[in-house]
């Protein structure tokens, strides 16, 4: 199943779906950005602005340790670790930390997703959508269902499963094609301020509360009153 | 806020940076001197005969440290840009914008009027430290055609007038700027401004202290995706950093008022410079590292951002300008805020 065989969505196909062009894909990450803050996804994918904080680089330290490994194998799991995948029908791109296969009594592989992260499990749906997203490519990748993932999240040292129900898939769904309006449209959405910008890692980029508009002609004002 | 980074500057001749893991190495004759981790620098700047491996470079590029290469004495030889180009879409509306005059004359008013108000402020807080000791009535005349041309900004002048006012302010401000040094006039004097080459010391000192400027300028640009080589006020020339020198401006007072109190409190003799025949002045590696080790002083300082009205280091102001033009730029805000010294 794994053995991924050169294929193209055929025409004959009863629904017609919209397929990206591999030039267009977002990254996955984007989708988690966008739900977090509409701005923020800008900021990163659109101005390529980022600031490594002390979480980003945390982060990165975990993630590239996640990523030495390539590939484990036993007798009824193998994992590969880093996996480049994509998916043409969301118009996603990126890698998968961990894709777990687990033998089946059939004798076929089920892929598996697992994907690490830093703190605690959240309130919101951002990380089971980016699960999800991951979930698509490979069922799009590999042609065959994948039904359930896992998060992982490092300060729980615990393992949540995910299940990819109808609910999920559509909001990925709409997710991306959100980010893809946004980027196609190639305008910054303006801040807003409220509490997740405390832990917004574009804060002292993206200035919330950095008055706007019609401010400056008054400061000048202000400052040279000689 | 964001935090302030630190600049390491390599000025031992014969050093070789490399990435060390999460760090830089600086070896000097072999053996590592110095590690530093990469993610408490903002830029990194060396003078001289100073390698770098290709993969520091590298990380540097990718993580918006500003590398830069310089003379031993201080002139710009290159500088390392990343993989990470930032957004063409903002750049695209700075060209755009460079082209139309109405709105390179509201920058240039702004960078203009910011120079003219903080100059006359440095020449305010002389009068009145040693209005005792100086010819205050030279100043106090500066003052005066200081506040004019400030007045005279704000009618809305076309790009050629604005850059009259901006020479003129400048010659009426060094002008008196001489009698703001208080200390060893035989050594220390400034006559007028020069640069290629400067021919006092006081011209060296200020011609170096700008060059440091016009680095962290430039790097707060580049980070934020801006191209710091076009600008409204200093039009195309190819080489030049346009849009970093007009930038520049409003902090060029703060530079001239480090050069007067190093030179006032005596942190820098007259044999910490060499005058060469053809009548150039050169400083000394002493001296160098004095006037480094007082720049990156005050850029540690804290100061409240007087649009803004946040507390944050004199170094992050420079980072704080470009993320102001570049909302300027995206239409989020209705003109540029140059820094303005109270
Ligand atoms: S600081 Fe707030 S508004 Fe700005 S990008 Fe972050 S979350 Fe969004």
């Amino acid at each position: 199943m794994h053995e991924s065989t050169d294929r193209h969505c055929d025409d004959h196909s009863p629904l017609e779906v919209k397929l990206y062009d591999e030039d267009d894909l977002i990254m996955i990450s984007s989708l988690q950005h966008y739900l977090f803050c509409t701005r923020q996804c800008a900021l990163i994918y659109l101005e390529q602005q980022w600031l490594e904080n002390r979480f980003t680089a945390e982060g990165r330290v975990l993630h590239e340790r996640v990523h030495t490994s390539g590939r484990e194998s036993r007798r009824k799991l193998r994992i590969e670790y880093d996996v480049p995948i994509r998916s043409l029908q969301l118009g996603v791109a990126g890698r998968a930390d961990i894709v777990e296969f687990h033998r089946q009594d059939n004798g076929l592989w089920q892929p598996f997703p697992v994907e690490y992260k830093r703190g605690r499990p959240k309130k919101d749906d951002t990380d089971r959508v980016q699960l999800c997203a991951q979930a698509l490519c490979l069922e799009e990748m590999l042609e065959c269902a994948v039904p359930e993932g896992a998060l992982y999240y490092g300060e729980k040292k615990r393992r949540t499963s995910v299940i990819f129900d109808a609910s999920l898939r559509e909001k990925t769904a709409q997710t991306a094609a959100a980010v893809h309006a946004l980027l196609t449209e190639a305008k910054t959405p303006p801040p807003h301020y409220d509490k997740r910008c405390e832990s917004c890692s574009l804060l002292a980029l993206c200035l919330p509360t950095v008055a706007t508009r019609k401010q400056v002609g008054r400061y000048l004002r202000k400052m040279v009153e000689l | 806020m964001k935090k302030h980074l630190n600049t390491l500057f390599v000025t031992t001749q014969g050093a070789y940076l490399a990435k060390d893991g999460e760090t830089v190495a600086v070896r000097i004759e072999g053996e590592t001197a110095l590690r530093v981790p990469l993610h408490t620098l903002e830029s990194i700047v060396c003078f001289g005969n100073v390698g770098c491996s290709p993969f520091l470079m590298g990380s540097c590029g990718q993580r918006n440290v500003g590398l830069s290469f310089l003379s031993e004495q201080g002139r710009f030889l290159a500088r390392v840009h990343g993989p990470v180009t930032g957004n063409v879409l903002l750049r695209r509306e700075q060209y755009r914008r460079a082209d139309d005059l109405d709105f390179s004359a509201a920058v240039a008013t702004a960078c203009v009027l910011g120079k003219v108000v903080n100059s006359r402020t440095v020449l305010l807080r002389a009068l009145r430290d040693h209005g005792d000791k100086i010819d205050a009535q030279v100043v106090q005349e500066s003052i005066n055609r200081l506040g004019a041309a400030a007045r005279r900004l704000q009618e809305g002048l076309s790009l050629a007038e604005i850059r009259g006012v901006e020479g003129d302010g400048a010659r009426t401000y060094f002008s008196a700027f001489d009698h703001l040094i208080v200390r060893d006039k035989a050594n220390f004097f400034m006559h007028r401004r020069s640069r290629r080459p400067p021919l006092d010391r006081i011209n060296c000192l200020l011609s170096f202290v700008y060059t440091l400027l016009l680095h962290d300028i430039r790097s707060a640009l580049e980070t934020v995706g801006l191209d710091p080589a076009v600008g409204y006020l200093h039009r195309d020339r190819p080489g030049r950093a346009g849009l970093a020198l007009d930038l520049m401006e409003e902090f060029r007072p703060m530079a001239d008022r480090l050069v007067v109190s190093l030179v006032n409190l005596a942190q820098l003799r007259c044999d910490d410079f060499v005058c060469s025949d053809g009548g150039g002045v050169r400083m000394s590696d002493t001296a160098r590292k004095t006037v480094l080790v007082a720049y990156q002083k005050r850029k540690q300082e804290e100061m409240t951002h007087p649009f803004v009205e946040e507390k944050m280091t004199i170094g992050l102001f420079f980072h704080m300008q470009a993320l102001l033009f570049a909302r300027y730029l995206r239409d989020e805000l209705d003109g540029y805020p140059p820094v303005i010294w109270r």
